[in-house]
């Protein structure tokens, strides 16, 4: 017997190729966000599938913060090289010293914020038209109302009062000189699903979302990884834990957190278990109410 | 432990909309079923919890979960659909809540466009009044398979099974008038938690599911259309690699029917008949494909495809004409011009149309036709008439919501004014 159903990964995995297609189809000079996160992995690896066997048409783009997880840069590299994928980086080093952007200050100093100046420097250097980005709808509120092809003015900012109704599978990306899109393929998704899709497909994923040993200290009741450029209050002391990453991104803002999962079995038993989103442990969202909506208007991923 | 054990590639995917406001209800009820299914996590609900009391509620406002946005909490109104996420280890739902104050219809008629399921929630005290109509009249309009009517608050009538048996002969009887699919009728009290996620034991007369119990056992994989092989091209996969020199694949989504390897197929338009040599996906050949995929179809001979074909049955082929009649729900403040030009997005087809005569336009409450005044303004539904700058290749919405839909774009804007359905 046939069978005509497929299960709820298929059916997004289906839907984000349609809507990675339409993108290349729609957009002269597409580009996808690459952090080396799990998001970003699942969205390229979802890229790769729209287009076998051309290779992927448009090149990755990481806005790198320096303050890196080493591992995180080397996935990232191998990834490029593995599939003849064109990488591009822009450094927010850059943007410092040239002095389109200033260094946070104090304690809880991060360079998350900053990025955005670089991304839309990037975009407006490099003439991309769309920029595709891992973004969920379930991770944080600002991004539940956020549309599959989102429209920035040529300022690079996002106006969420006038959004363009998004109906059926017509994805509209009209629009006029210096203006752009960002698009997210995997606006569906959830953290659950991205982890069953990531075991259904056997991918490869960075050792830092396992269980290691890391030294790390704890800041308002999460676990931050030590850095040397990371300041410590005087309260704080370096610890060893074992632990693993979350969600991985700028060193400064993400938290890690105490675990045992070895596979990713475990860590899918782990989120079912969880009771705190995986955002909980994000320094960059704690900032205010509307931190992430605020970054985002201003041309935020 | 593999998926099979974890149950997880079993589970299907359904879509759900529910609309309406605080009042009726809607908030308690998809709060007991995130809650419940441990959608909302311990940092949501303290967050919640909090910004609720700071607002001088006095209960949970769920609202606030997905009113992210500055100008809504100022406000204390939602201004957009939001999407939200739950899963039963039988099924991943996706939620479209719609706002019922502003922008009612625009939001309705966007989160029914991609909906398996309507939710609509009568107030057990009131019975059916104009919004049950207007939400019934746009299930019905936008073609959503089925459709979930809960009478809430059934605490409030004593649990009385007259009541609701009076309710349901009320909505069955404005449904009569609408081409109206798959209706269920549950009494519940989403306060108490009666019948929404476990049985009530104050209404032993009531023998149908609960609510998630429907949400889990709705037939979804019957709302396909499964018998018109439709296959918009969204884009030509050519490698041009010493490994695979003569590639030429067709890459796009089945919208509807199921295509085989070695069917006979004709790419429209230019209507040349070949067949299918292969269907790929990500390295491998499958036997056939059905909607919802996603794959790459290779024909057996070379003929004019690009992105806006479309590839169907040889035999089963739609309609095809440049004048074309539709409903339409209007979704710009600047009204509708006839006579006046506008952008088509249909499938993967972009065209322009004018727009030649508005038919009549639609009184949703009452759902009457209006014929003396003709002007289509901002969340008004009208049957028009449109013709286009070459010929569209379209099914009835009723009979294919892929092929049978499209939107109309502002020219100068660039927005979206316009969401049409084929009659």
């Amino acid at each position: 017997m046939e069978k005509y159903s497929i299960n709820h990964l298929r059916e997004l995995e289906a839907e984000s190729i349609f809507v990675i297609r339409e993108v290349v189809a729609q957009f002269e000079r597409p580009v996808m966000l690459f952090s080396g996160g799990k998001d970003s992995i699942v969205m390229f690896h979802l890229a790769w599938k729209a287009f076998h066997p051309l290779k992927v048409p448009f090149p990755l783009m990481h806005i790198d913060t320096g303050h890196n997880f080493e591992e995180t840069i080397k996935y990232r590299d191998d990834l490029a090289e593995k599939t003849g994928t064109r990488l591009i980086v822009k450094y927010v080093q850059d943007s410092i010293d040239n002095g389109r952007a200033v260094e946070e200050k104090g304690l809880n100093a991060s360079r998350n914020v900053l990025q955005t100046v670089t991304l839309l420097d990037a975009i407006e250097e490099l003439k991309f038209d769309c920029a595709m980005g891992g973004g969920r709808r379930d991770e944080e509120k600002a991004r539940a109302k956020e549309r599959f092809f989102s429209h920035r003015d040529e300022f690079g900012q996002w106006d969420p009062k006038n959004q363009r109704p998004e109906l059926w599978n017509l994805f509209c990306g009209a629009k006029h000189m210096g203006e752009h899109f960002r698009v997210f393929p995997i606006s569906n998704w959830t953290e659950m699903d991205v982890w069953q899709y990531i075991l259904m497909e056997n991918i490869a994923m960075p050792s830092l979302y396992f269980t290691h040993l890391r030294e790390v200290f704890c800041r308002d009741g999460a676990w931050m990884a030590s850095a040397p450029f990371m300041q410590l209050k005087p309260n704080e002391k370096v610890e060893i834990k074992k632990v693993r990453c979350r969600t991985i991104g700028d060193i400064t803002c993400t938290g890690v957190t105490l675990s045992e999962a070895n596979s990713l079995e475990d860590i899918i038993q782990e989120v079912a278990a969880s009771r705190v989103t995986e955002r909980g442990s994000r320094a960059d969202d704690k900032r205010s109410e509307a931190a992430m909506e605020d970054r985002k208007r201003e041309g935020y991923f | 432990m593999s998926g099979k054990e974890h149950g997880y590639l079993d589970m299907e995917l359904l879509r759900f909309t529910t609309a309406g406001s605080v009042d009726d209800g809607k908030s308690t009820l998809i709060g007991r079923l995130l809650y419940d299914s441990k959608a909302i996590f311990e940092d949501q609900m303290e967050a919640l919890e909090q910004a609720s009391i700071s607002r001088g509620g006095e209960e949970v406002n769920l609202a606030l979960l997905t009113d992210g946005l500055r100008a809504e909490r100022e406000q204390g109104i939602t201004i957009d659909v939001a999407y939200r996420y739950f899963a039963t280890p039988k099924r991943k739902f996706i939620i479209a809540d719609t706002p019922g104050h502003i922008q009612y219809t625009r939001n309705m008629v966007t989160g029914a466009s991609t909906a398996n399921a309507a939710v609509i929630l009568v107030d057990a005290r009131n019975g059916v009044i104009e919004q049950t109509r207007r939400h019934a009249y746009i299930a019905a309009l936008l073609n959503i398979p089925h459709v979930l009517v809960c009478v809430n608050k059934m605490d409030l009538v004593d649990f009385s099974e007259e009541v609701f048996e009076a309710i349901k002969a009320d909505f069955k009887d404005v449904a009569s008038r609408l081409d109206a699919q798959d209706i269920h009728f549950l009494p519940i009290s989403a306060k108490l938690g009666d019948n929404v996620v476990d049985r009530s034991t104050h209404m032993p007369w009531y023998k149908g599911e609960t609510f998630l119990g429907l949400l889990e056992a709705l037939p979804v994989g019957q709302d396909w259309n499964l018998k018109d092989p439709r296959f918009p091209v969204q884009y030509v996969i050519r490698p041009i690699s010493d490994e695979y020199h003569d590639y030429r694949g067709y890459a796009g989504r089945v919208a509807s029917g199921v295509f085989r390897v070695g069917q006979e197929v004709v790419a429209l338009p230019g209507g040349l008949k070949t067949t299918i040599e292969a269907i790929d996906f990500a390295g491998k050949s499958l036997d056939y494909a059905f909607p919802p995929q996603s794959v790459t179809i290779r024909l057996k001979d070379e003929i004019d495809v690009s992105r806006g074909s479309m590839i169907v049955d040889a035999v089963n082929q739609p309609q095809q004409s440049q004048e074309i009649e539709l409903m339409i729900c209007w979704l710009s403040e600047k009204p509708l011009v006839v006579r006046g030009k506008y952008q088509v997005k249909h499938n993967s087809n972009e065209l322009r149309c004018i727009i030649t005569e508005v038919k009549y336009k639609v009184n949703i409450n009452t759902i009457e036709e209006i014929h003396d005044d003709l002007s289509v303004g901002l969340n008004q539904i009208a049957r028009i008439t449109i013709k286009t700058t070459k010929p569209l290749f379209f099914d009835p919405y009723k009979q294919n919501r892929d092929t049978g839909s499209l939107i109309l774009i502002d020219e100068a804007t660039n927005n979206v004014v316009g969401a049409g359905m084929i009659l």
